[in-house]
């Protein structure tokens, strides 16, 4: 639990470690509305075969991969012309072992209109951590990007101010990273130090 | 310039001007000398520790005169790292942790937890039906505590001190049903991936059907002492002006966005938990101001009254059904039953494990300290809960532990059109508007 070093691996005590299987890209027809949304997103965006790496579909729901220099042109034509108005923000995870690919972005976006969600999926290397800031898309991606930027160091490039938003600013390390162990940090109040919860006797 | 004695205010200069630090004190002494400078503009920062502030929010402010030119928020006082924490716990574990992110709806982040768990393991349509009415049920209560605590201290905020209390005395019944039910008045950890912890005691429905007539007559002293109320509709019409081009570009949800005028409830729009089986409607207003959003969670405890009616009826026909999956392999182990000194494991389950099955002991172990395998993948479940959209991202590696888990908190992102709600209008405002937004720092900082 606390102070896991190594591998990382907290899949329990049958001490297995495992890696998250990457699925391929599904076939067509995807089923539901999804094919509605793929032909519509070609249609209006002619570069798509080399824009959207990948499209998958896993348990009923779309995640479109997508080559981060054109995330921000694929999500202005999703936005205007397949109307999706509303982007729910940014999460990231972190794939220590995905070389070159360690750092992913997912965007869930909702339509009003047509009712209906997709995802966005971008991902980066760990050493050149830049995807485009899509603040001028969503203007509510902000925070967001912000917290996804505190909790994994991934750059939005283009961000009005891309500062740390749930941590404080002087915080070193980005805490969700699969590299950064769990445990507490010593608290000093009127000149009193309590110690972390992972360096007290009980956890140890 | 005047020296302070007063130990809780004091000024300073500093590069960017004179810094007044006021926690107390005499008021008059301040008001002079704040009256000396040259300057009009002021920097003034409010919270993290203000009453009006709705818990640990921070608000900086640029005023002229008493205009606001500029509001910027600072979070992150509550931040307590549960989606990293949960990362290290297994499935039914991270129950207890969602259930404490936004603190006043409880039930509706182990809703939103759990159907995007159930999603990633594939048994949406497997929940039982009971368990789907009873999460409904608790759901449907669980939005009228909380839009209670939104109208009471939203009332407080701006000056009225009875609603607060005619809104804390009908949130109180609502706290004694969930603490019948589940033992707790909150952070419950009572909805469980594949259903429900346990079974309604008996007799409950019928008491909470007589906490609803209750409750339906003794909303309208809220009703009739605020709509309408001049002081009150002088505080509240035409403030904290919110469009629904402003919502739809900020992603703001729930209150906010209906106040425009759209009805969008993900409850009918994007139905889960068997809600399109209820008779209800989707109250709008298209003010998009601070009284619209005021109305509209007034007029919404009377619908979420209408399904907490019908979900009890439907949980009567549906005496005896399952609250949990069957299966075996993700179905909590333990059979419940309240015992003398409160709730624990029903003496048939310890005698069938301690001294008749060995089988059976060893699948408790398993499952309760290793827990269950979920399919790897990554789902986005969305609910609508008192705010606006909550949606869970939850991602699975295949083991036993949530590989990532994310919540789109509707409080942190309503949150954002804070400024746009409030610059250019007068300070006392910023108050009301962001009592409208109804941000709960425990979910905006998670």
């Amino acid at each position: 639990m606390f102070g896991t070093h190594g591998t990382g691996d907290t899949s329990g005590y049958g001490g297995l470690v495992r890696t998250p299987a990457a699925t391929g890209s599904s076939e067509r027809p995807y089923g539901s509305y999804f094919d509605d949304v793929a032909d519509d997103l070609e249609r209006a965006y002619p570069a798509f075969s080399d824009a959207i790496e990948r499209v998958v579909v896993d348990r009923g729901e779309l995640t479109l991969h997508v080559k981060r220099e054109k995330l921000v042109e694929v999500s202005k034509i999703l936005r205007d012309s397949l109307k999706f108005e509303m982007c729910m923000g940014v999460s990231g995870i972190h794939y220590p072992e995905q070389n070159g690919r360690e750092l992913h972005a997912v965007y869930p976006l909702l339509s009003i209109t047509n009712n209906r969600r997709i995802r966005l999926e971008v991902s980066v290397p760990d050493n050149d951590a830049h995807i485009p800031s899509v603040v001028e898309v969503w203007a509510g991606n902000n925070w967001h990007e912000r917290e996804t930027f505190d909790m994994f160091g991934i750059i939005f490039d283009g961000h009005p101010g891309l500062t740390r938003i749930l941590m404080p600013d002087d915080w070193q390390g980005h805490p969700q990273r699969k590299d950064y162990a769990l445990g507490g940090i010593s608290v000093e109040y009127k000149g009193a130090t309590i110690p972390a919860p992972s360096e007290r006797r009980s956890y140890r | 310039m005047t020296t302070f004695t007063d130990p809780y205010s004091s000024s300073r200069e500093t590069t960017e001007g004179t810094v007044f630090s006021v926690t107390g004190g005499d008021w008059n002494e301040l008001v002079t000398e704040i009256g000396a400078t040259k300057e009009e503009r002021i920097v003034v920062n409010m919270g993290p520790q203000h009453p009006s502030t709705h818990g640990v929010l921070r608000l900086v402010l640029e005023l002229e005169g008493e205009t606001v030119t500029e509001v910027r928020c600072g979070i992150g006082y509550l931040h307590t790292g549960i989606e990293k924490n949960i990362e290290y716990r297994s499935w039914t574990q991270g129950v207890t942790f969602v259930t404490r992110m936004d603190y006043l709806s409880p039930l509706f982040n182990e809703t939103a937890y759990c159907l995007a768990t159930e999603k990633l393991l594939g048994i949406t349509n497997d929940v039982p039906e009971r368990a789907s009415a009873i999460r409904v049920l608790m759901m449907e209560l669980n939005r009228i505590s909380s839009h209670m605590v939104a109208l009471g201290t939203g009332a407080l905020e701006l000056g009225a001190i009875t609603p607060m209390f005619f809104a804390f005395r009908e949130r109180e019944r609502v706290l004694d049903i969930f603490e019948m039910i589940s033992g707790l008045r909150m952070n419950m950890a009572y909805i469980r991936p594949g259903g429900v912890q346990q079974d309604l005691p008996a007799g409950a429905t019928q008491k909470i059907r007589e906490t609803v007539k209750e409750m339906r007559k003794a909303f309208k002293d809220n009703s009739t002492l605020l709509i309408g109320n001049s002081i009150w509709m002088k505080r509240t019409e035409g403030i904290g002006y919110l469009d629904l081009a402003g919502c739809t570009t900020l992603g703001v949800t729930g209150p906010v966005l209906r106040a425009t005028g759209l009805p969008w409830d993900l409850r009918k729009t994007q139905p889960y938990c068997g809600y399109e089986n209820y008779d209800f409607d989707v109250v709008t207003t298209d003010t998009c101001d601070v009284y619209g959003r005021f109305l509209i969670r007034m007029n919404e405890l009377e619908q979420s009254l209408r399904i907490i009616e019908q979900a009890c009826d439907k949980i009567d026909k549906l005496a005896g059904a399952p609250v949990m999956v069957e299966d075996k392999k993700i179905a909590w182990p333990a059979q419940l039953a309240m015992g003398g000194d409160g709730l624990g494991n029903s003496l048939d389950h310890i005698r069938e494990i301690m001294g008749t099955s060995m089988e059976s002991l060893i699948h408790h172990f398993k499952l309760v300290t290793e827990g269950f395998r979920v399919p790897a993948g990554q789902v986005y479940a969305a609910i609508e809960s008192p705010r606006g959209e909550l949606g869970a991202h939850i991602v699975s590696d295949g083991g036993t532990r949530p590989y990532r888990m994310h919540f789109r908190e509707p409080s942190f992102n309503n949150l954002q059109s804070t400024a746009a709600m409030c610059e250019g209008s007068m300070v006392a405002d910023i108050i009301g508007a962001v009592a409208s937004i109804d941000p709960v720092m425990g979910g905006v900082d998670r």
